[in-house]
């Protein structure tokens, strides 16, 4: 079996699953947000009217709760959801629910491995899509909807259908211009935005050994732009330094067996890669940098679960050192452990002096939220996950996803820059 | 839930591929504490101006298809961001049977908890369906959607057809079985495998 099939053969009490069976899993996290928390709440109001008890979840300390889409808040219908939550965590004694203005808070999906609230083996399901972030811990895990989520709450278990696996294997280490997210852009350029449907996108080879935990983790975060059920990355001892780090004890490490089948094998060769942006209006437009028109850029946003986790800030920091911003440009640490270590290591300060404006952590424009949305015609590189049409504000506003290197480049000259070029 | 049994009605043309649940229902709406009436929202930056004065070109302002309930959609329909409210706001609007060649993942699997039908059908079926100007009907019994000049056969998973049929959610059904999957997991110490039939 492969990792896969063999964290969902553990949850289901199976000795051997397969592709396209049904198991019903038992869950080991759940995970809701200022936006899916609510969802919950109206489908247990449903259930409570159809005579179905909700008085108390089947396990609450393996629920965490994140506050992160509108907080903080900018008006009082988010701020009625966040009472409202607060409301549930309170009534339901879930202790884990990490609340903005209160210490370390910040964007669920970076609260799952900053805080390590997800394990290697682990089933792990949440209210948002970006779920499946922790594949790359070694865990399935996997977004759901509320009713779902609801499910899950009551019940601890759930049921999936063991999917395919797909298999990515990069030969060797990315050069030191181009990031896991050019390499997952690049993936889903070749795959298509429902290339990856109903499997699990596995990440491997010599590449993936040399990559560091958080560069995983963008690539198994923006699987979902595959149409993937998740993506997953094997463990090793990179992953039980990361969550050590962050006081996880007692790791198992889970892994594929030798035999272990993929239903295909893709072969990428780490040299050859390149610097991307995804253009408007889908993550599969894929240009390289150098090859991209010359466009006119008027905002850079770094932002988000998948681009702005510390190494994507350090990646920033690297070129915004000693140069100024041409355009508006926002950094949004995606926690406040990222704030900190940012503010300690002298990130922060890089950022001012190049005319960046620093911001809290939140989802805030990468879902045109609040805290920089795009005006009618505004065109914005950002190294967030998704280029729909309206995703980032006005529906005639036009976003380009990329790294945070190449964001930070473009937001120096004004124009889809690759790092090398800069002078 | 209400059961689904069949559906007759014009069907609405929506000439797009990855829809995705942003457009569905804007972001600024799922703030919304309410329990109903997310369907005055639906694909609310495609049908109202930025002075939320209807857009003439967009076809859920076409009168012809005012009580249509089967949207006919490009690939990847439902695609994105995970929430239910965009299921939520297809059903308050109307809607109760979608077809498209390929659907999301997240959204297909919101849709059964919801009563809202997804069929996926071939590309050229789809195109051929989204220039059907006459009403069509959905027999889920059946599995056929029946046109003025063909019948075609759809596929759906029996387990998902019955979760329609007879209105349940997974949670009521579950419930159903709750004595037995009580007893069962007291014998074996094995969480059980729920019953079909």
């Amino acid at each position: 079996m492969n990792i896969v099939e063999k964290i969902l053969a553990r949850a289901s009490n199976k000795s051997k699953v397969s592709p396209d069976d049904v198991v019903f899993a038992n869950v080991d996290k759940v995970m809701v947000h200022d936006v899916s928390g609510p969802g919950v709440i109206k489908v247990f109001d449903k259930l409570k009217k159809q005579g179905i008890s909700v008085d108390k979840l089947w396990d609450s300390s393996k629920v965490w709760v994140a506050e992160d889409h509108f907080v903080p808040s900018a008006e009082k219908v988010s701020a009625e959801n966040i009472v409202k939550l607060s409301n549930f965590t309170k009534q339901y004694g879930i202790e884990k629910h990490f609340k903005y203005g209160m210490g370390q808070y910040g964007i669920c999906h970076t609260i799952s491995h900053e805080e390590a609230m997800v394990m290697p083996g682990d089933v792990y399901v949440g209210g948002d899509s970006h779920t499946n972030t922790t594949g790359a811990l070694g865990a399935f895990s996997c977004g759901l909807g509320h009713t779902d989520v609801a499910y899950v709450l009551l019940n601890g278990k759930i049921w999936f259908k063991v999917p395919e696996t797909y298999y990515f294997r990069l030969n060797g280490k990315l050069p030191d211009h181009v990031m896991a997210k050019d390499f997952i852009l690049k993936i889903i350029g070749d795959i298509g935005t429902d290339g990856g449907a109903y499997r699990t996108m596995q990440f491997g080879g010599s590449g993936i050994d040399e990559m560091s935990v958080q560069s995983r983790l963008t690539l198994c975060n923006m699987t979902t732009e595959a149409g993937a059920k998740n993506g997953i990355v094997e463990p090793d001892q990179k992953v039980i330094d990361y969550l050590t780090r962050r006081g996880a004890t007692n790791l198992s490490l889970v892994k594929g067996d030798a035999d272990a089948e993929y239903e295909k094998m893709f072969e990428y060769e780490g040299s050859e890669m390149e610097p991307v942006v995804a253009k408007p209006f889908s993550p599969e437009n894929i240009s390289i940098v150098r090859e991209s028109p010359s466009v006119e850029l008027d905002k850079c946003y770094i932002g988000s679960c998948t681009g702005a986790k510390y190494e994507d800030l350090e990646a920033a920091a690297r070129i915004l050192k000693g140069r100024k911003v041409k355009i508006r440009t926002e950094i949004l640490p995606a926690a406040i452990s990222i704030y900190r270590r940012a503010m300690e290591n002298g990130l922060l300060k890089i950022f001012l002096d190049a005319g960046v404006t620093v911001g809290p952590p939140t989802c805030g424009a990468c879902c045109g939220a609040h805290m920089g949305v795009l005006a009618k015609d505004e065109i914005c590189i950002s190294t967030t996950n998704r280029n729909f049409p309206g995703r980032m504000g006005h529906v005639e506003s036009q976003t380009y996803l990329s790294s945070p290197l190449v964001a930070a480049a473009s937001a120096v000259t004004g124009k889809i820059t690759d790092p090398r070029d800069l002078k | 839930m209400e059961s689904f049994k069949k559906v007759a009605s014009m069907i609405t043309p929506l000439d797009k591929v990855n829809v995705d649940t942003d457009q569905i229902i804007p972001k600024q709406f799922l703030k919304l504490i309410q329990k109903s009436g997310f369907g005055k929202f639906l694909f609310f930056d495609w049908r109202y101006d930025e002075h939320e004065n209807k857009r003439p070109d967009f076809v859920l302002n076409d009168s012809r298809y005012a009580n249509s309930k089967i949207l006919v959609a490009g690939d990847n329909f439902g695609c994105g961001s995970s929430r239910e409210h965009a299921v939520w706001a297809l059903l308050d609007y109307g809607f109760s049977v979608i077809i498209a060649p390929s659907f999301a993942d997240i959204f297909f699997s919101n849709c059964f908890k919801n009563g809202i039908l997804p069929i996926s059908l071939d590309e050229k079926t789809v195109e051929k369906l989204q220039k059907e100007t006459n009403p069509i009907e959905v027999d889920l019994e059946k599995q056929t959607i029946t046109t003025p000049s063909e019948k075609i056969f759809f596929n759906i998973d029996p387990h998902k057809k019955k979760i329609l049929l007879e209105g349940l959610d997974d949670i009521a059904q579950t419930l159903q079985y709750e004595d037995k999957i009580t007893e069962f997991e007291k014998n074996s110490g094995i969480p059980p495998i729920l019953i079909n039939d």
